[in-house]
């Protein structure tokens, strides 16, 4: 037998919901990193050095509609993702810290494939990356009350062609809605212009990724070919990003019911690609905004 | 099963207690026998405790008694009918390979749980109750994780070192056991890794070291329990009704380089990230044991969900935080105490010296040697101060000792050669 019991024969019922929230552990004020692995230190530190200057200046971000992210209880951001190395995550979390009138941290849900590869597995989760995980959307989302954020195209997104930009890939299997619905949070819709053009892939490089053992080696203005650190030459297109209005499901909506599961996801892909074909012919320069 | 599980309740959060009498504890040998055992002594609801093992007992015993049996199944339940035992714990899995060979482990964990499961089936027998402790390795370590295990999640993967695989079938077993005898009332406590200063694992090992090696390009997460927590829940789960499985590891997951702070500590990431193994296996040559079923533990980290038997009314002394803290005034303390305190010896002749012999005088309540220590030295600064005569004096002191058990009639006699004659 190689997988261990999940439970025995005669097993007591789990504690109730409510219960599982109050027991959740308290916080330790002296310790600088928390359950998760996040750390105040190194995310102040690379805010302070590297995303305030990307946030004003480099990328000169828009926000709009900020007022949709709750200000308390939980929500789950699902945005569209694109980009060699996604800039997009960490341009929203420093969006809702700069413009939010209740400033809050985001857990930004990224691929396992992160925590094998060395650097990568010690740095995400200081700055407040979390394993794409159910368990681990669900815990944030119901237990801690925490804002998330998804990219439900995952992996697709980021490996989409430059000439395949704005085009919306298939939002996994819907365990985003899912996950919101089983927690009876609210999602928020979120649409990023400008993280294609900053960082676009024209060609992916299956010689290399074979090699490499990576999970994709894409060839970006600055990849490979200026070394490694090449994956973070972002060009400096102007960021737009709007939150929509949120999609409530209300308290005891049946997250089982996978028909239901599976129109809600389609319906807010369907949001999220009108929204930024909208953004898109409103904008007058990809530099520029 | 619906009837089932409404009968096993859980109300308003906290487990009813559980009737157990008479109390049968395997793996005396071990740490946590031992310190069960201690503990379960203390507590006068239970009649029996009896203590089985192929090997000496690790820490003194009072009212306990302690059977050498070999691995013999049939031997156990023998010992299980005669004394109508009513409670098993198994506090005997090995759940560190660098403590013992693959095959000791294997022959230990495997057929030893067979052998007490065995002891403990058929529907003659007197056991209503069974703990088992396990551990959080039975989750393994890898990169696809949740980031907090919850009793019911399935293991992601096969295992793939061998202490995990004896874990798994070990678990297995218990969990054949529980579903073929629904009248006995099967706990499985999943322990996550132990730091405290009476135990020595192969974590307590690492943090030791002057400089505490890592795997380059990772900082894992981890979660300690509180050898006195980890006693504290084995106890739990003797007196409370909990089916089920239970993960005890306590609140709060920490970084390793957070872990390496906290006990002041510097760290190198010095293991490559690739190749590890072999460098692993250089690295066992120069003495640093690193065992298998650790080394994606250091690269990945593990933490789990407590929550399950916080809900039964059960709570931590300590937070993982102050787990490494303790541990760190341990590791402060240790140059100075070293060999301060000679380890127990089980001295069979004596102790049943001690039990049976009729010249022994018991009528008093037991003391603690160290409250017999705190007593004789207070009543020697008293002699001391008054300046009375000493024989007067000394004689409750000699009394006190000799009233005792066997390690604190030591005591009395090396603390008697300054407090006068006994």
């Amino acid at each position: 037998m190689d997988a261990p019991a999940a439970t025995l024969g005669r097993e007591a019922p789990l504690p109730e919901p409510a219960d599982l929230r109050r027991l959740l552990p308290g916080v330790e004020p002296e310790r600088e990193i928390d359950d998760w692995g996040r750390s105040e230190r190194v995310e102040a530190l690379l805010d302070r050095t590297v995303l305030d200057f990307a946030y004003r200046y480099w990328f000169r971000c828009e926000v709009e509609g900020i007022e949709h992210v709750p200000a308390a209880g939980g929500a789950l951001l699902v945005a569209n993702h694109a980009g060699a190395l996604p800039p997009d995550a960490l341009m929203i979390a420093k969006a809702i810290k700069e413009e939010h009138p209740h400033p809050r941290p985001l857990r930004i849900t990224v691929e396992h494939f992160f925590r094998g590869y060395p650097g990568f597995s010690a740095l995400m989760p200081k700055i407040g990356c979390v394993p794409a995980h159910p368990a681990n959307v669900h815990r944030l989302l119901h237990d801690e009350q925490q804002l998330v954020l998804v990219f439900p195209e995952g992996r697709k997104g980021t490996e989409k062609l430059y000439k395949g930009r704005y085009r919306l890939r298939r939002f996994g299997r819907g365990g985003f809605v899912e996950a919101a619905m089983r927690a009876g949070v609210p999602i928020v819709p979120v649409c990023v212009v400008g993280a294609e053009e900053a960082a676009p892939v024209f060609a992916h490089l299956s010689f290399l990724k074979r090699l490499t053992g990576l999970l994709y080696v894409p060839l970006t203005p600055t990849f490979p070919h200026l070394g490694p650190l090449g994956i973070l030459g972002y060009l400096p297109a102007k960021f737009r990003i709007r939150f929509l209005e949120p999609v409530d499901f209300g308290p005891d909506h049946p997250w089982e019911d996978k028909a239901a599961v599976q129109m809600a996801a389609h319906e807010i892909r369907a949001r999220i690609q009108r929204e930024l074909w909208k953004m898109l012919a409103e904008r007058r320069s990809v530099w520029l905004g | 099963m619906a009837g089932v599980r409404a009968h096993a309740q859980v109300e308003a959060g906290v487990a009813k207690p559980h009737e157990s009498r008479r109390v049968l504890i395997t793996g005396i040998s071990t740490y946590w026998g031992g310190r069960l055992a201690r503990a379960l002594e203390a507590d006068e609801r239970i009649e029996t405790i009896i203590a089985v093992d192929s090997e000496d007992p690790s820490c003194e015993l009072q009212r306990a008694e302690f059977v050498r049996v070999g691995n013999q199944h049939a031997l156990l339940r023998r010992i299980v009918d005669a004394a109508a035992i009513d409670t098993v714990v198994d506090t005997r899995l090995v759940v560190d390979s660098a403590t013992t060979t693959p095959q000791a482990a294997h022959e230990n964990n495997v057929i030893g749980t067979m052998n007490i499961l065995t002891a403990c089936a058929g529907p003659a027998s007197t056991v209503r109750k069974l703990v088992v402790k396990s551990s959080t390795h039975a989750y393994g370590c890898e990169q696809d994780d949740p980031a907090f295990f919850t009793e019911e999640m399935p293991r992601p993967h096969a295992p793939r070192t061998p202490i995990e695989r004896d874990i798994v079938e070990a678990e297995a077993a218990v969990a054949e056991f529980a579903e073929r005898n629904p009248a006995v009332c099967v706990t499985l406590l999943r322990c996550a890794n132990v730091l405290g200063a009476d135990v020595s694992t192969s974590h307590t090992q690492l943090f030791s070291l002057p400089v505490v090696p890592m795997i380059a390009g990772f900082d894992p997460r981890y979660q300690f329990v509180h050898p006195d927590d980890l006693v504290a829940a084995l106890e739990h789960a003797v007196e409370h009704h909990l089916p089920g499985i239970y993960n005890v590891a306590a609140d709060g997951v920490l970084a390793f380089t957070e872990v390496c702070g906290l006990l002041g500590k510097r760290w190198a990431p010095v293991i490559p990230p690739w190749g590890t193994g072999p460098t692993l296996a250089v690295l066992r040559r120069l003495g640093l044991r690193i065992p298998p079923e650790m080394v994606n533990q250091l690269r990945f980290g593990r933490g789990v969900d407590n929550r399950k038997l916080k809900a039964t009314g059960f709570t931590y002394a300590y937070t993982t935080r102050e787990t490494v803290l303790k541990f760190a005034e341990h590791l402060r303390l240790h140059p100075v105490l070293r060999g301060a305190q000679e380890p127990y010896r089980y001295e069979r002749e004596v102790e049943e010296f001690l039990r049976w012999s009729p010249s022994v005088r018991d009528t008093e309540p037991r003391l603690d040697p160290f409250q017999v220590r705190e007593l004789q030295r207070l009543l020697a600064s008293y002699v001391a101060s008054e300046g009375e005569a000493a024989g007067g004096n000394g004689e409750p002191a000699g009394e006190a000792a000799g009233r005792d058990g066997e390690p604190a009639r030591r005591d009395g006699d090396r603390a008697g050669d300054g407090a006068g004659p006994a």
